[in-house]
C-alpha cells in the first residue's frame, strides 16, 4: 500500500481498459466494414410449408422463445417490401447453394436475388436459355454504359418461388453469380467493390453505390480548414509570444484561447452561420451578385463556410502548439541570430520558425483530426446529404467555394439515421465509418511523416 | 584541466550570495571607488568610459573604465556574477534584448559611440561578432549556419557564399574537418567542432571585434587546446575579448588580462604584470587561489 503498488496497478488496468475498447471499436468497424465489399453465397432455404427462400446469410441468434433462427437478406424489395427477412432453423428443411443463382444489382429497389429466365428486347424473347442469356449479359450491360442508360433489352428473372419480374437493362448495375465464383473470383469482385465505393457517387437515398463525393468533400474541407488556420495560428501565436509584452491582459487572451477550444462546436456552427453565411456571404450577393438575387451564391450554406468555421474551431489548438514550439526554441538560437546583425523578424523567420516548425506542423495535426470528425458546425454551414456537382470541376473558375458539398461524418448521421430503409444501410454505415476513419489516419500520417523528416533533416546524431 | 577549472568555480561561488546588493551600495566607500588604472599601451579598439549597467533595479556594474587595445586578446576574470559576461554583452548591445536593463556611460568603438540612437545597430553587431558559453548552431546545415551573416547582409551569389564559408571555415580551423559534410547538419558535429563553427559564423561577417563569453568552459582539454591555438591567428585579424573562468587559460592566451569583482573593475593590466605582480591585493588573493 505504502509503495504505491495498488495505484500503479490501477493506472495499468485503466490504461489496458481503454485500450481494449478502443481495439474492440476499431476490429468491430474493420470486421463489419471490410466484410461488405465480400460476394457472399446466395442460399436457397427450402421450408416445411414447402416455399423457398433465397438470399444471403446476415446473421443468427436465438430469438425470443428461445427457438434459434437466422437472418436473410432477401433482397427484392419491389416483391416482398422487406429487405431482411427472420426464419426460425426448425422451419428448414433443406440448405443449398446452386450455381445458378444470380444476384442483380439495380439502380433502384436494391438488389435481386432469384435465376434468370431469358432475355428480352421490346416484350419479345430474343435470347433464350439461361447459360445462352448469361454469357450476353456483359456486352450488353457494356453497351448500356456507353449509350447513356438507355436499353432497349430486359432481363426476365423469377424469384424462388417463380414469380416473375422483368428488369430493364438500363436499370441493372452488374450480375453477379456468386456461388460459381471461385475464391479468386470472388476477391476480384471484393477489389472490384472496394473500388467502386471509393470512386463512384452514390445510389438509392445514399444507400447504395459509392461515397466518393463525401470523400473528396471531407478531404478538401480539411485542405482549405488547413490552409486558412496554419497562417492565423501561427500568427496569433507569434505575437503572443515574441511580440506582445507579457503581461495580465496577454495571459487574459491565451486563457480565452484556451478556453475557446472547449466550446461546443454546434455554437461554432451557429456563428458561422451567422457571421460567414449570413453576414459576410450575404455582403458578397448584395455586392457582386445582386442580378441573381434573391437566389443566394455565396450567402447560403457551402464549403468556403464549412471550413472557415472550422479553421475557427480549429485554431486554439494550432495557436496553443505553436506557442509551445516556440518557447521551446533555445534562448541561445536568437541570441546567436542577432549577435550576428539579424534583426527580430529576420530572427523570427529564418531561426525560430523553422526550429519551430514541427511543434506547428503537430498542432495542424491535432487540428485535421478535430476537424476531419466534426459534423454538427458543417450541417448548419454547407453540408448537403447529396451534392450535384463536386467543388472542383472543368467549368470556369474550377474551384466552386460556394457549392455545398458532402461529408463523410454527415453521411454516417444521414445514411445511418435518415435513411428509409435504415436495415440496408447499415453496412454502408460501417463502410462509410471505416473510410472516415482512413481519412483521418491518412491525413495525420501524412503529417506525421513531414514532421518526422523535417526533425531529421537537421537534427543530427549528436542530439 | 577541467577539475581545476570547475574548482576555481566552486570555491568562488560561495562568495556573491552572502551579499545581497543593498550590501553592495553600502560597499561604496570611499576607500573602493579608487579607480584602477584603465588602459594599457596600445591603440584602444574599444574604450569603455564611466559605464553603469542596471537589471531592473539591481545594479549590475559600477563605473567600469576601461580601453581594449587593438589586435591583442583581452581577457575577464572575476568571481561568477562579477559582470564579466555583461560587461561582453554590452559591448555588442545584446543585452538590449533583455527587458527592463538600462545603462549610463559610453562605450566607444573607434571612437564611435555604440549607444548613439543614430547607430545601426545590426552594423554593430555585424562590427562586433559574438561566440557565447553553449555553442549554439542553428539546426540547420554547416553551409547555412557560416552563410547565414552574409545572407542576411544581402549576399546572394552562391560562388561568394562558398568562398565566404571556406575563408571563415579555414579561419576557425574547422575546414578540414568538414569540407566533404557542408551540406551535413551542423548538430551532428563534436562539441568543439560546434563551437568553432560558430567563431567560423561569427568570422564570416568579418567582424573587427569577436566577444567570446566563456567558449570553452564546456569543451575537453584537447578541444580547449584547439580553440586557444585559434586565438592567436585570430588577433592578427581583429581584437578579442575573451571572458573565462580559467585562470590559467587567461594567463595562456590573453596579452591584457582585466580581473572584475562585484560589478566593479578591480584591476587592468598587462597579462604577465597582473599574474605576477598585481598590484591590487583582491587580485593577488583571487589568482592564488586564496579567495573564499
Amino acid at each position: 500500500m505504502a509503495s504505491g503498488e495498488l495505484f500503479i496497478w490501477g493506472c495499468g488496468a485503466g490504461l489496458a481498459l481503454s485500450l481494449f475498447m478502443i481495439a474492440g471499436l476499431l476490429v468491430l468497424i474493420l470486421v463489419n466494414g471490410f466484410g461488405y465489399f465480400w460476394p457472399a453465397d446466395l442460399v436457397e432455404l427450402t421450408l416445411k410449408d414447402g416455399k423457398h427462400v433465397v438470399g444471403q446469410l446476415a446473421g443468427e441468434e436465438v430469438g425470443p422463445k428461445g427457438v434459434p433462427r437466422i437472418r436473410m437478406k432477401i433482397g427484392n424489395r419491389d416483391l416482398y417490401g422487406l429487405d431482411y427477412r427472420w426464419i426460425n432453423t426448425d422451419q428448414i428443411v433443406e440448405r443449398a447453394t446452386p450455381a445458378d443463382l444470380v444476384m442483380v444489382e439495380r439502380r433502384e429497389w436494391g438488389n435481386f436475388y432469384g435465376r434468370i429466365r431469358t432475355l428480352t428486347k421490346e416484350d419479345q424473347t430474343v435470347v433464350e436459355g439461361v447459360e445462352a442469356v448469361w454469357q450476353s449479359l456483359p456486352a450488353l450491360i457494356r453497351e448500356v454504359e456507353s449509350s447513356e442508360g438507355n436499353s432497349p433489352y430486359a432481363l426476365l428473372v423469377v424469384d424462388a418461388n417463380g414469380r416473375e419480374k422483368s428488369i430493364g437493362l438500363s436499370q441493372v448495375v452488374r450480375v453477379l453469380r456468386p456461388n460459381a465464383l471461385s475464391t479468386l473470383g470472388k476477391v476480384w469482385v471484393y477489389v472490384g467493390n472496394v473500388w467502386m465505393v471509393l470512386t463512384t457517387e452514390p445510389r438509392e437515398a445514399n444507400t447504395e453505390g459509392g461515397i466518393f463525393p463525401a470523400i473528396f468533400g471531407t478531404v478538401m474541407m480539411v485542405l482549405i480548414m488547413s490552409l486558412v488556420v496554419t497562417p492565423f495560428g501561427v500568427i496569433g501565436a507569434l505575437y503572443l509570444r515574441e511580440y506582445a509584452r507579457q503581461g495580465v491582459i496577454v495571459r487574459i487572451v491565451r486563457i480565452a484561447v484556451n478556453n475557446l477550444a472547449g466550446v461546443p462546436s454546434i455554437v461554432f456552427g451557429v456563428f458561422g452561420l451567422g457571421f460567414f453565411v449570413y453576414g459576410v456571404g450575404g455582403t458578397i450577393d448584395a455586392l457582386f451578385f445582386s442580378d441573381r438575387l434573391p437566389t443566394p451564391t455565396f450567402g447560403t450554406g457551402g464549403i468556403l463556410w464549412a471550413s472557415l468555421t472550422l479553421a475557427l474551431l480549429t485554431v486554439p489548438v494550432v495557436i496553443v502548439a505553436t506557442e509551445e514550439g516556440l518557447a521551446a526554441v533555445p534562448r541561445e538560437y536568437r541570441e546567436g541570430s542577432i549577435g550576428l546583425g539579424a534583426t527580430k523578424w529576420e530572427t523570427i523567420w529564418k531561426v525560430v520558425l523553422p526550429t519551430a516548425l514541427p511543434g506547428i506542423l503537430t498542432g495542424l495535426i491535432l487540428a485535421m483530426a478535430r476537424a476531419a470528425g466534426e459534423v454538427a458546425p458543417l450541417m448548419l454551414t454547407g453540408v448537403v446529404k447529396l451534392a450535384p456537382a463536386l467543388p472542383i470541376d472543368w467549368t470556369w473558375p474550377f474551384l466552386h467555394l460556394d457549392r455545398k458539398f458532402m461529408h463523410l461524418g454527415f453521411h454516417i448521421y444521414d445514411v445511418g439515421f435518415q435513411s428509409p430503409n435504415v436495415e440496408a444501410a447499415k453496412p454502408m454505415v460501417y463502410v462509410t465509418t471505416l473510410v472516415l476513419i482512413l481519412v483521418v489516419v491518412t491525413l495525420n500520417l501524412t503529417g506525421i511523416v513531414l514532421r518526422n523528416r523535417m526533425r531529421r533533416k537537421y537534427a543530427g546524431s549528436a542530439v | 584541466m577541467l577539475d581545476q577549472q570547475y574548482d576555481v568555480k566552486s570555491s568562488v561561488t560561495i562568495l556573491p550570495p552572502a551579499i545581497s546588493s543593498l550590501e553592495i551600495e553600502s560597499m561604496d566607500d570611499p576607500d573602493s571607488t579608487l579607480q584602477p588604472q584603465s588602459s594599457v599601451s596600445g591603440k584602444a579598439k574599444l574604450r569603455v568610459q564611466g559605464f553603469n549597467f542596471y537589471y531592473g533595479p539591481v545594479q549590475a556594474l559600477f563605473t567600469v573604465d576601461m580601453d581594449i587595445p587593438e589586435h591583442q586578446v583581452t581577457a575577464f576574470i572575476g568571481p561568477s556574477g562579477c559582470g564579466k559576461s555583461t560587461l561582453l554583452r554590452c559591448m555588442n548591445r545584446l543585452n538590449d534584448l533583455i527587458e527592463g536593463a538600462r545603462h549610463e556611460g559610453n562605450i566607444l568603438i573607434d571612437n564611435m559611440d555604440i549607444f548613439d540612437p543614430m547607430i545601426d545597430i545590426t552594423d554593430l553587431r555585424k562590427r562586433v561578432g559574438m561566440v557565447f558559453q553553449k555553442s549554439n548552431p542553428f539546426p540547420k546545415s554547416i553551409h547555412e549556419n557560416v552563410a547565414y551573416g552574409p545572407r542576411l547582409q544581402g549576399l546572394k551569389n552562391r560562388t561568394v557564399l562558398d568562398e565566404i564559408v571556406e575563408r571563415s571555415l579555414r579561419g576557425a580551423g574547422l575546414w578540414e574537418e568538414v569540407k566533404d559534410r557542408l551540406h551535413k547538419s551542423a548538430l551532428g558535429l563534436s562539441g568543439g567542432q560546434q563551437q568553432r563553427l560558430c567563431i567560423a559564423r561569427a568570422l564570416a561577417v568579418k567582424p573587427d571585434v569577436l566577444l567570446m563569453d566563456e567558449p570553452c568552459s564546456a569543451l575537453d582539454p584537447i578541444a580547449t587546446g584547439i580553440i586557444e591555438e585559434l586565438l592567436f591567428s585570430l588577433k592578427k585579424e581583429l581584437t578579442v575579448v575573451i571572458v573565462t573562468h580559467n585562470m590559467q587559460q587567461a594567463a595562456r592566451v590573453s596579452d591584457c588580462t582585466a580581473f572584475m569583482y562585484l560589478g566593479r573593475l578591480i584591476e587592468f593590466g598587462r597579462t604577465k604584470q597582473l599574474f605576477t605582480n598585481p598590484s591590487n591585493k583582491q587580485t593577488e588573493d583571487y589568482i592564488t587561489g586564496r579567495f573564499g
